[in-house]
């Protein structure tokens, strides 16, 4: 294998490596700390099956953000959606041998990279030009989009221009790592770029703002259910201190004359 | 001290999203509180040594107790949708009244102390040092937050800078920064059981007074009771219905429903205050003890039933936390002595607690109150939602209950009735500007100027459609709008509360018979 293959196939685990333990925690943490009171913000959810449709609706069709701001739902559905179908296009270079059926059909949507990419772009324009975006921004914010653009760039370029990579030794390498059989790789510069940006944005997944991606599905004000009258919702933390003081307090309290 | 002076905004015919102006809401904040309001809700009097480990520590620790402030310090992407959404940005023109940027004072904090990119690269993800500057403008910005959450609707995420605002104002109460107004309610609320500092002989006195004139102007014997055991109803309100204008008239309101529904009630001298300003501090802890009150109120006076009165963050309290907090509700386990213990004394046939607003609107559906609405025809009436009734309550168990009943009360008693416009009501209705520990005169800068896009809808339909007044079931608002009304060349009277409306038009027909007032006697006796 040449060496930059070797160190590709190495960047992958430890990217992948610093993805999982870090999301891995990083979820732990969202999952044990406690929710002490009920606090869902309007359109409340009375029932389970409220709270899961409003969820479903929140991370498909961005429900809240469509209220808020049609520019920013545009260029974030157009980005979200196209990113969607653009990641579930690459399974093929991961699935070892022929691809299901079923990835098939989404084969033809090669030009979701466009809406990716201006999705981005849009979201960067917004950034740079209107005052108030541009004053609630720090460098990472302006760095993660720019990144995400190149990525994009890179991959449309590969697939819309005659830069073509040799598309077979991608799949060879890249379902390489997933049954650890490595193949050498590609080394077209717009190829290794695209590749060790997205290693990079793996890898800086768990400690940047992408968290709210699980961070969505934790939210207290869209997950709960609107039933506080109805049921006792206590969390460890306030349960203990209720068993110590609870006795004393009824004692204590009003007996202030 | 005198007051700052300061220009009153203009009204515009639509609201546009201003220019940005760092700096211009700068300053000092409210006034600050000392040792004597401090000590005793278990806070130093002045800001300590060392407030800065203390502030960190703090931190941490409500990260990890609650999920909201950990996830919602975590998953903000900066997208911006929320700029737009605050009524004191959009008044003042200050971007750190922008949500975002109120959270990211405390983000900033949080990245540098808390997360590896923010240890190893601060600039790069714009994490900031806790120092004086820093804690200046936390005490200053947050007491520019509401808490109203509008921001929460609007976001993808549901990022809600209330939970961000109270965190940070229980960091700065745990360093000896904390605000006079708020933490001196709290002493009054938790020694004499009311905001106001009333003791049970004034507020006998004040009731007393309120029968007789109520006698007086309406010819039926509507009591005030107070302290009654056995009655059948607790209620608890906010105290500014005991004395204030216009709430003292929703208090009237409430009497002559009850007198018409023939059933016993009583409101409590030693819980008498139903607006819990724990919340605006951030503490769990002070919320649950003044919230043990109301729960020991209960159980002396065996009620079967809680009521609260028309006070947003009352109600948000009550309904979403009182349950958890002290065990008034329904639904606890029968392991769980605690609750179980008030539960089972509760009936609940009734929601409990239950709103003001439900009783009078379930009386209503069933044809139990007559009214002659013709009392209201010189009103053209609005309702403004109250933030916490709207964003963080229901009324009556069905969705958007909060929005439609307070509404179809009002028309049930006033023919003229007209919303302001869509986006100015229900789950994104404007703050009155007031809400969330604000109501103080030493902030009657941003209350005028955060009330501008609340005012701005209420002109609108003042010009097209006649309205003259506006109805509300929350005591912040009745006081912020009383003051805020005529620096925009509104009625100041406009403000009613609904049960004014209600009290206008109620028919009272049901002299209450010596029997009602045996029984109530007769039970009260046998416990
Ligand atoms: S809307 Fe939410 S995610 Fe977007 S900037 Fe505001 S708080 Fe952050
Ligand atoms: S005042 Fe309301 S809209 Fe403004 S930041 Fe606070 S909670 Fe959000």
């Amino acid at each position: 294998m040449s060496t930059i293959s070797i160190i590709f196939t190495a960047l992958f685990y430890i990217s992948l490596f610093i993805f999982i333990v870090g999301m891995g925690k990083k979820i732990y943490q969202f999952w044990i700390t406690p929710a002490p009171l009920k606090i869902p913000t309007a359109p409340t959810q009375l029932t389970q099956t409220g709270v899961v449709f409003r969820m479903i609706r929140e991370v498909t069709l961005f429900e809240s953000l469509f209220k808020s701001n049609k520019w920013i739902w545009l260029f974030g559905f157009l980005f979200h959606f196209g990113l969607l179908l653009v990641l579930v296009r690459h399974l093929r270079y991961f699935i070892p041998g022929d691809l299901p059926e079923i990835f098939l059909l989404i084969q033809p949507f090669k030009y979701a990279a466009f809406a990716m990419v201006i999705g981005l772009v849009g979201l960067l324009v917004r950034r740079i030009f209107v005052e108030r975006i541009r004053y609630i921004s720090a460098p990472s914010d302006y760095l993660m989009l720019l990144m995400l653009i190149v990525i994009g760039v890179s991959g449309a370029i590969m697939t819309f221009t005659d830069n073509h990579t040799d598309v077979m030794a991608v799949k060879a390498f890249a379902s390489g790592l997933v049954i650890f059989d490595w193949a050498n790789l590609p080394t077209e510069i717009h190829f290794l770029v695209h590749l060790f940006l997205v290693f990079v944005l793996l890898a800086i997944f768990p400690i940047s703002k992408l968290l709210h991606v699980p961070g969505v599905f934790f939210s207290p004000t869209r997950n709960q259910v609107d039933d506080a009258r109805k049921k006792r919702h206590i969390s460890p933390w306030a349960l203990k201190q209720e068993q110590d003081h609870a006795v004393k307090l009824e004692q204590t309290i009003g007996k202030d004359d | 001290m005198a007051a700052k002076e300061f220009d009153i905004p203009e009204l515009p015919t639509y609201i546009e999203i201003p220019e940005l102006n760092p700096g211009v809401m700068e300053g000092e904040g409210p006034f600050k509180s000392v040792a004597e309001f401090q000590n005793p809700l278990g806070f130093p009097g002045e800001k300590i040594e060392n407030w800065k480990e203390v502030a960190i520590e703090k931190m941490g620790e409500l990260k990890s107790k609650y999920r909201s402030v950990q996830v919602f310090l975590d998953s903000c992407v900066k997208c911006g949708a929320c700029t737009d959404k605050c009524h004191y940005f959009l008044g003042s023109s200050d971007p750190k009244n922008m949500p975002v940027a109120r959270q990211d004072l405390f983000r900033s904090v949080y990245r540098r102390h808390f997360t590896f990119a923010g240890k190893y690269f601060p600039k790069l993800v714009g994490a900031k040092e806790l120092d004086d500057d820093m804690l200046d403008d936390w005490y200053n910005y947050f007491h520019q937050c509401s808490q109203c959450r509008r921001c929460s609707v609007f976001c993808p995420y549901g990022i809600d800078t209330a939970e961000i605002s109270m965190a940070a104002r229980e960091v700065l109460d745990a360093v000896g920064v904390g605000q006079k107004y708020c933490n001196q309610i709290l002493g009054k609320a938790l020694t004499v059981g009311n905001n106001l500092g009333l003791p049970e002989p004034a507020l006998r006195d004040t009731l007393l007074d309120l029968e007789e004139e109520v006698e007086e102007d309406f010819g039926a014997p509507v009591k005030y009771p107070l302290d009654q055991k056995g009655a059948e109803i607790l209620l608890i309100t906010p105290s500014a219905d005991f004395f204030a204008e216009p709430h003292i008239d929703g208090l009237i309101g409430y009497g002559k429903v009850f007198y018409q529904d023939g059933v016993s009630w009583t409101m409590s001298s030693y819980a008498s205050e139903g607006a819990n300003f724990g919340m605006f501090i951030g503490s769990y802890d002070i919320m649950r003890k003044a919230a043990l009150r109301i729960r020991k109120a209960a159980l002396d006076l065996e009620v079967s039933r809680v009521m609260v009165g028309e006070c947003g963050h009352a109600w948000r309290v009550a309904y979403s936390f009182w349950n958890t907090l002290s065990g008034v509700g329904a639904g606890a386990q029968s392991s769980d002595e605690y609750a179980s213990k008030l539960q089972n004394q509760l009936d609940h046939r009734y929601p409990q607690p239950q709103h003001i607003i439900e009783y009078t609107h379930d009386l209503i559906q069933r044809g139990k109150l007559n009214f002659d609405k013709s009392e209201n025809d010189d009103r053209t009436v609005t309702f403004h939602d109250s933030c916490n009734v709207a964003r963080a309550t229901n009324m009556g168990g069905i969705q958007g209950g909060q929005f439609i009943l307070p509404r179809d009360v009002i028309k049930a008693v006033c023919n003229n009735y007209v919303d302001m416009e869509r986006s100015t009501i229900k789950e994104s209705t404007f703050c009155c500007g007031g809400g969330g520990g604000l109501l103080t005169d030493d902030l009657m800068e941003i209350r005028v100027k955060g009330a501008m896009p609340r005012m701005q809808a209420l002109k609108q339909v003042e010009k097209n459609e006649g309205v003259n007044t506006l109805a509300a079931i929350c005591a912040i608002c009745k006081s912020q709008f009383s003051k805020v009304l005529p620096k925009f060349d509104f009625d100041p009277y406009m403000i009613v509360s609904v049960h004014q409306l209600v009290s206008a038009a109620i028919i009272l027909d049901k002299p209450q018979t010596e029997a009602d007032d045996a029984e109530i006697a007769e039970e009260a006796e046998t416990e």
